[in-house]
């Protein structure tokens, strides 16, 4: 007995400062990743989206583009990370794929929403007031569309901190690493530390695009 | 040249592994482990269905709730899956099929919840008016008039629900609960990749079916003849 007693290490208890204190570097190197693999995947599902959205509505091919990504998005993650994995191995590339492809079927639904949501007789105001194609797309339909675009950014980054954690499959899961060697050394502390820390993660990215969206969108504000 | 032609070859590979016959037949042949996924995630969305549809048809007929119908979603949105399940297994429910049925029935229950929610405030306010007007019970208006114009996205919710619930089933292995996922888990941790993209191929060509025959079920099964069919196609004229 003595001090090892009332070590929760060796108890294994579910909250365990020491842990948390002796293992801050494994810690804040998993976040790095889990928020690295997050930002990376949503950034480019967002540059991929817009220019895809804007080109499939120009040729009418906004549906089929709908039906293709829902294929995706059906797909379960564990099915697509292992489909991926003949062409980029066990690397972040191949979670990063994963991750952009479901993020983009979020993205691209909400961008199509926003931008067929922009009322026709505000488009026609702007054409009359001699807007060409692209002036009437960037100053106006992508602004009046933006409320609903940056909805989905919030959907979509939410979803991708949770599904991040599926990367441990190739070894680059951020804090889902940690749960998978706390389920395989059946060790508590680590298991609830990194899954606490992951939803935190959810919940920090989302108020923070609550506020950006606040920021880009000061006439939403009176409305809703 | 090589990254061009592993693909290909990994391709051929599992294919000549789906082609094996031997990958048919026994406790962890493909027959089994498809009926393992299927029996799991069918006995969890009717769970989650039992639970989600009287709470939401119900916070929908009498209008309140909203709140909470609609941010269960995004509550379930911000939780990790892989990480409650692993929560579950470390502590009370230990490895096995328990405590990947409970996860997938609480994975199952949001977009049940939000939708059928959705689908019954959406009902236009004054057909229910009048249905009340015309004598109808409450339970009558319910019945006969808000479940029958909400069902397209009842079934929505029914089939998001089963898709989700299928992706966590293949999750499952990995918590020794069988399953088709345990071809995935199996060829990570031997290495093989014949395994790994034949089980992968699997579990996205049955999630993709059971997506299918819930399309094919909304629109047949459909109480309601629809002029403007939500989520329809629209075919460009030409």
């Amino acid at each position: 007995m003595g001090p090892l007693a009332s070590d929760c290490l060796v108890r294994n208890t579910w909250v365990c400062p020491k842990y948390v204190r002796t293992r801050s570097s494994d810690l804040t190197a998993a976040l790095t990743q889990h928020v690295e693999l997050t930002t990376v995947s949503v950034l480019i599902g967002l540059a991929v989206a817009l220019p895809l959205a804007v080109v499939a509505r120009r040729l009418r091919l906004s549906s089929l583009l709908l039906g293709t990504a829902t294929v995706v998005y059906t797909v379960p993650s564990l099915a697509l990370f292992s489909l991926l994995v003949p062409f980029t191995g066990l690397s972040s590339t191949t979670v990063v794929i994963g991750l952009v492809l479901y993020s983009l079927t979020i993205l691209l639904r909400n961008v199509l929403a926003g931008l067929d949501g922009v009322a026709a007789d505000v488009r026609e105001a702007a054409r009359g007031m001699g807007f060409g194609r692209t002036r009437l797309l960037l100053r106006v339909e992508l602004p009046l569309a933006l409320p609903t675009i940056m909805a989905g950014l919030r959907v979509a980054t939410v979803s991708t901190v949770a599904l991040t954690t599926i990367g441990f499959l190739v070894g680059s899961g951020g804090l889902g690493n940690l749960i998978q060697d706390g389920l395989q050394s059946n060790f508590k502390a680590e298991v609830l530390t990194a899954s606490v820390l992951c939803v935190l993660l959810a919940v920090v990215a989302d108020l923070l695009l609550l506020v950006v969206q606040r920021v880009l969108t000061p006439w939403a504000r009176s409305q809703s | 040249m090589t990254s061009l032609v592993v693909p290909m070859s990994a391709l051929g590979d599992a294919v000549s592994w789906l082609g094996d016959l031997s990958h048919w037949q026994g406790q962890n042949g493909i027959p089994i482990l498809t009926y393992q996924i299927l029996k799991l995630s069918f006995l969890a969305l009717v769970i989650a269905a039992a639970i989600a549809l009287p709470i939401a048809l119900w916070l929908g007929h009498v209008g309140r709730g909203g709140a909470l119908a609609i941010n269960i979603t995004n509550v379930g949105r911000a939780i990790p899956i892989y990480a409650l399940m692993v929560v579950l297994a470390v502590g009370p429910l230990g490895l096995g099929q328990r405590v990947t049925v409970i996860a997938l029935v609480l994975f199952g229950i949001p977009p049940i919840v939000t939708n059928t929610y959705v689908g019954v405030r959406g009902v236009d306010r004054d057909t229910v008016e009048a249905a009340r007007g015309m004598g109808l019970t409450a339970w009558q208006v319910l019945w006969r008039v808000e479940v029958p114009l909400a069902f397209l996205l009842i079934m929505t919710g029914l089939r998001l629900a089963a898709v989700q619930i299928l992706a966590t089933a293949t999750l499952g292995a990995y918590f020794l609960a069988g399953g088709l996922g345990f071809l995935i888990y199996d060829g990570f941790s031997r290495q093989d990749q014949a395994e790994l993209v034949s089980g992968a191929f699997l579990v996205a060509a049955l999630a993709l079916l059971v997506e299918g025959l819930f399309e094919l079920l909304q629109r047949r099964l459909d109480p309601v003849r629809r002029t403007d069919r939500a989520g329809g196609v629209s075919v460009p004229r030409v």
